[in-house]
């Protein structure tokens, strides 16, 4: 194996830049690893760091500022056959933060370096993530009202794997590195360099400084045994294997001849946790099973557990256009809320409209016609409101029948209308229809 | 006949298994969440791979990845999740990366409302990338178009290396209904074409075409960046091969413009009026005219289902025999702007409404009647 680094495209470096010590030790170290060019990707964030995609003979993904790791996470994800490595600054580490957070959690494996020379060397100098305090940068006074980050105690909290803090004029660094690289799952590489273009015209700071710096700070040198666990790939495939049924859609044929298919346009007004979706869906379930068209738009709170919840169920003959409800034939009124939901509603209602309601529930007035039901008085939870509904509906023969009724509660619940006991005391929806 | 029965988002999801999509990355947001619930369960069983990014920027990352390792990647998300693409997109655009993109419209503006519908997003799929660079928008305006759609977003994206639009909306992606997925006539599927021989260039292409694709992990180098490049994929600043780029980036697409089109038309004997919507809209619009053919007043439809690049040739030709146009858009004029620039000249009426609702068949009866 030989160097992969590029000769036509040599660095292009500030003269005593580190991050042309970690070029070249970046490449021993690839050399060393002995992994083939074609099975490795430099991908690169922005700035300085930005560069390196572009000085080897590897595969290289250079993209937005911050986002390399992600780039890097679904290229590794869609082929975990590739040697992953990012190359980013204090810049993208501060930009991109939740990725690196994410990248610890995730435990993918690829190889992070974090070339941190604690400022943004490219545009001008400016303070960035792991600014000191004290420091003169380009951002005026702005560093010295606000703290640097230790990126490595953040990793260790985040769940990285493997993390190594070092100097980038480390004699060792090809080494840790190949260390980094030979790890299975994310490991994170922090380098502390100088920046001759910008940081250091204002700002003491020598290789021993850094090395004085990095002994003042907690040592962070491998993996992190309190850590360590499988690879995310590794995890996420076995996982993902569990799953090996693939659901076909839910697909009815037409098996019940109607006697006069028309179009019918079924409102149901209920609350959160009343199983209106469920109702609407038996509902749309019947409709097919008689060769009709069907169509449900639903209305709830994104808070899905308290409010209403409205079901708009068209079933049609006819190819369904507009799918909002115009002139309703039945409405289904089980609670308050719903009503209150649709309460203009009920004034435009037609005459031969039919509408369901509930004993204990308040409607506006309508010239429909009213059928009242008390679904307490016959031990129903409110719960099954709107399934009981239902029943009603089918043996009133308004928007479905109690054979449709009968097809679509088995294809939905699974089970028969005769076993369906909705309402406590052993009395089926079966037999509900026939009281 | 068998029915099945899905919402638009679950037809977007199988739409994408029947392309071959085998990467999914997303982030949750009220109303596209089940698309990505979707791909969740179906991915996995044919070895597809799905994650959930930490956030929206990092999902369309991780599809940039996938898909430049060579696999057919979507995503899906509304509105605010858009904003975050954006500059991912700007990526995707410019460096021609194929990519599928659902964006189920919610009422904007910003958080708007996560469970109302509009057809917010229409112009800011359009030029949400930095550079101006055309895009191909999608626009279905039931569960059945959902699935259809999905299958040609993913042939257009393979066709022409760039992400593609499907502009879909909470009362389609929400909206449960049945639909006959044996009727409908599916396009053949289009595989990004492999370059071949030696002397890969990653952006090397002839004017007005799409460079052939190497992924990433394949025994010959390639290059990808977010920079201005030349065809060797490395920075330049040659001003000649930046204008050449820029001019086969947007001649790609605009001069492809009636391969892509899609549409359907409902010209009525005797009509003189066309009225030109999309999306869900156009549902509510086949209603007005039907109704309005029963009063003895006939009225002509057009249905856009490619609303970027604007299908000018069949805007120009659909218009020709008709003295009126009316416009209706669940939004306020969007794209009337475009259909105004084609036909300059002809009488344009417009209705737009964003509120929350869909625009109800009486009203676009209203519009067409008061001239």
């Amino acid at each position: 194996m030989s160097s992969r680094l590029n000769l036509d495209r040599p660095p292009v470096f500030c003269p005593g830049c580190t991050h042309e010590r970690i070029t070249k030790a970046l490449d021993r170290a690839l050399e060393k690893r002995g992994i083939a060019p074609h099975k490795t990707v430099i991908v690169s964030d922005i700035g300085c760091s930005g560069l390196f995609d572009t000085f080897f003979n590897v595969h290289a993904l250079h993209g937005l500022h911050g986002r390399a790791l992600t780039y890097a996470q679904g290229l590794k994800l869609a082929d975990p056959t590739l040697n992953v490595i990012v190359t980013m600054g204090d810049g993208g580490l501060g930009i991109g933060g939740a990725h690196v957070l994410a990248a610890c959690r995730k435990n993918l494996d690829i190889t992070l370096i974090v070339l941190n020379n604690f400022n943004f060397g490219m545009t001008g100098g400016q303070y960035s993530a792991t600014t000191p305090t004290d420091a003169k940068v380009g951002s005026e006074f702005l560093n010295q009202a606000e703290v640097p980050m230790d990126l490595c105690a953040v990793a260790e909290s985040a769940g990285a794997t493997y993390i190594s803090r070092c100097s980038g004029h480390d004699p060792a660094l090809c080494d840790l590195f190949v260390d980094a690289m030979d790890h299975k799952g994310f490991s994170l590489v922090e380098t502390l360099g100088v920046c001759t273009g910008r940081y250091t015209k204002k700002n003491q700071l020598t290789p021993r400084a850094i090395d004085a710096m990095i002994k003042a700070m907690p040592q962070m040198n491998g993996p992190v045994a309190k850590n360590q666990r499988p690879e995310y790939g590794e995890t996420y495939r076995k996982l993902a294997l569990e799953n090996k049924h693939f659901s076909m859609p839910v697909t009815i044929k037409k098996q019940f001849e109607p006697a006069a298919p028309k179009r019918e346009e079924i409102v149901i007004l209920g609350s959160a946790g009343m199983r209106i979706v469920t109702a609407g869906d038996i509902v749309c379930y019947a409709g097919m099973a008689a060769g009709m068209n069907v169509s449900m738009k639903t209305d709830y709170n994104i808070t899905v557990l308290r409010g209403h919840s409205v079901g708009e169920i068209i079933i049609s003959p006819e190819k369904i256009g507009y799918a909002g409800i115009e002139s309703p034939t039945v409405v289904v009124a089980i609670s308050d809320e719903g009503v209150q939901r649709r309460k203009a509603m009920f004034a435009t209602l037609n005459s031969d409209t039919f509408v369901l309601r509930e004993k204990s529930v308040t409607i506006p007035d309508t010239p429909a016609a009213v059928v009242e039901i008390d679904f307490k008085a016959f031990k129903v939870k409110r719960h099954d409101w709107a399934l009981a509904s239902l029943g009603v509906l089918a043996k009133e023969g308004r928007g479905l029948t109690p054979d449709l009724l009968a097809f679509a509660v088995r294809k939905k619940l699974g089970v028969r209308l005769s076993l369906l006991s909705l309402f406590g005391n052993r009395v089926s929806l079966a037999q509900f229809i026939n009281k | 006949m068998a029915l099945s029965f899905m919402d638009g988002n679950e037809a977007v999801a199988r739409g994408a298994m029947a392309a071959g999509c085998s990467f999914f990355a997303g982030y949750p947001i009220t109303p596209a969440t089940t698309v990505f619930a979707n791909m969740l369960k179906m991915l996995p069983p044919k070895g597809g791979i799905c994650i959930q990014g930490e956030d929206e920027i990092a999902s369309m990352g991780y599809c940039i990845g996938a898909s430049m390792a060579g696999r057919k990647v979507l995503t899906a998300t509304s509105g605010p999740g858009l904003s975050l693409y954006s500059e991912q997109i700007s990526f995707a655009v410019g460096s021609e990366i194929p990519l599928v993109i659902v964006d189920v419209q919610r009422l904007g503006p910003s958080t708007g409302s996560a469970t109302r519908g509009a057809d917010s997003d229409i112009q800011f799929m359009r030029w949400g990338n930095t550079g101006g660079v055309p895009v191909i928008v999608l626009v279905p305006r039931d569960a059945l178009d959902c699935y259809l759609l999905t299958i040609h977003a993913f042939n257009y994206a393979e066709a022409f290396r760039c992400p593609v639009f499907i502009a879909s909306n909470k009362e389609i992606g929400m909206t449960r209904e049945s639909v006959d997925l044996d009727a409908v006539a599916l396009p053949a599927l289009v595989e990004r074409k492999k370059h071949r021989g030696a002397g890969y260039l990653p952006f090397g292409a002839a004017p007005g075409a799409a460079p052939d694709f190497l992924p990433i992990g394949g025994k010959t180098l390639v290059r990808q960046t977010s920079s201005t490049h030349g065809p060797d994929g490395y920075i330049t600043i040659d001003p000649g091969v930046i204008a050449a780029n820029q001019e086969r980036l947007q001649n790609k697409i605009l001069a492809a413009e009636e391969r892509i089109t899609l549409y359907e038309e409902n010209h009525r004997e005797g009509a003189d009026t066309l009225v030109i919507s999309y999306g869900v809209t156009s549902r509510a619009v086949e209603d007005a005219c039907r109704l309005l053919e029963k009063k003895g007043k006939p009225v002509s439809s057009l249905t856009l289902k490619s609303l970027w690049p604007v299908p000018e040739t069949l805007l120009l030709k659909a218009a020709r025999n008709y003295d009126r146009l009316v416009v209706i858009e669940m939004n306020l004029g969007q794209y009337v702007g475009e259909i105004r620039r084609v036909l300059c000249g002809k009488k344009i009426d417009f209705y737009g409404q964003m509120n929350g609702i869909l625009i109800k068949p009486g009203k676009i009866m209203e519009v067409i009647e008061n001239e």
